[in-house]
């Protein structure tokens, strides 16, 4: 009996390593990820709306019902992607997510100082690319290293009282995201 | 000898499974995080709006599937009870009152543990600074409850438990915000229960 001490000790370490890789490969094994919940409603490369959240049916918990809301699921594969989005008149606002949801940029509207968000989002390789001249003359064009080929922008516009959502929702109507095939040099 | 072995090995390696997975899921379902920050009855985690989150608050995010606002974008703070410890019950009726941090624009959105919305009659579901209605030296105090009352009513729709989420956008809370000192968030109140 003089073991069982040792046993309990033992399984406390084991219970600890566990632990720990679970919680790690938690966002790989995830299928009910925002990711993979939009995965199954947008197309790739392309803005789309989302539908309003209500207390019957929303996309992802806890959305701001106050805000408009459009999805770009991109995939930087093929190129790199161009995604402009007019300003609505109250505040709007651009975050990227990794395939995982991990929130690695976001930009609003003041940051933008434009009457339009426009950026340029390329993965490290293609940025690499992009001839250093290029890189100084379109130093007004913002450019952003997506850490993986895959993930989700997301735009978000505000309606400040219920009746100007039709506002904000207009205004993300305007929002394009297109892959922009790599130049041949 | 060897029978005592077989038997402690199994005891170890499934007592091992209970106490790994078993702190895991308490974890995931309790939503630990690192770097958050409390301002009285609210807490907010900055870190999970950025790449610094760390990976209990990553596992957490996977599991449920929300987005988490980014730290460029606002700030969220979450509170499940007012500020005397008592959980918030969609059977009593909350006050909040007093000042919001600096910020462009702030929403208030009433949840239940899920984060789905609460079926109301009116369809309310939250407010935003713009559409406050305020007293004379810019304060407000909105109501939460079961029972539609004057001023600014947010009906809690009598559901067992709700959590109302706090958005900041445009704002210097952030990640480099770590005295309560930076900004008053409201105050909340129970008055009294049905």
């Amino acid at each position: 009996m003089i073991r069982l001490p040792l046993w309990i000790f033992g399984a406390i370490l084991l219970g600890g390593i566990v632990h720990l890789s679970t919680v790690l490969a938690m966002p790989s094994a995830a299928t009910q990820d925002a990711y993979s919940r939009l995965a199954q409603i947008v197309p790739v490369n392309a803005v789309v709306p989302l539908a309003a959240p209500s207390a019957q049916d929303a996309i992802m918990p806890f959305m701001d019902p106050a805000f408009a809301v459009a999805v770009c699921r991109y995939d930087l594969s093929t190129g790199a992607l161009q995604l402009r989005t007019p300003l609505s008149q109250a505040y709007t606002s651009v975050t990227f997510y990794t395939r995982n949801s991990v929130a690695y940029y976001a930009i609003n509207d003041r940051a933008a100082g434009r009457r339009a968000i426009e950026l340029d989002l390329m993965t490290t390789q293609q940025h690499a690319l992009v001839p250093e001249e290029e890189d100084v003359t379109a130093a007004d064009r913002l450019i952003i290293e997506s850490p993986t080929s895959r993930g989700l922008i997301v735009l978000r516009a505000l309606a400040p009282e219920p009746g100007l959502m039709a506002m904000a929702r207009g205004a993300l109507a305007g929002a394009q995201c297109r892959i922009e095939p790599m130049q041949q040099q | 000898m060897n029978v005592r072995l077989f038997f402690g090995s199994c005891f170890t390696l499934l007592l091992a499974a209970a106490i790994g997975l078993g702190a895991t899921w308490l974890t995931l379902t309790r939503g630990v995080a690192f770097g958050s920050l409390t301002i009285g009855a609210w807490t907010a985690w900055p870190r999970t709006g950025s790449v610094d989150i760390d990976p209990y608050a990553r596992a957490t995010i996977a599991r449920t599937g929300e987005l988490p606002i980014g730290t460029g974008d606002g700030v969220a703070f979450y509170a499940r009870t007012d500020d005397a410890g008592n959980a918030f019950d969609g059977r009593c009726t909350f006050v909040i009152n007093g000042m919001t941090p600096a910020a462009r624009y702030w929403t208030l959105t009433l949840y239940d543990l899920q984060g789905r919305l609460v079926a109301n009659a009116i369809d309310r579901h939250g407010f935003t600074s713009a559409e406050i209605m305020r007293d004379a030296t810019g304060r407000f105090a909105i109501n939460i409850g079961p029972r539609a009352s004057p001023g600014n009513w947010l009906p809690s729709g009598g559901i067992e438990q709700f959590v109302l989420v706090w958005r900041l956008y445009d704002t210097p809370i952030g990640v480099a915000s770590l005295t309560t000192k930076e900004g008053p968030m409201p105050a909340i109140v129970r008055k009294g229960c049905s």
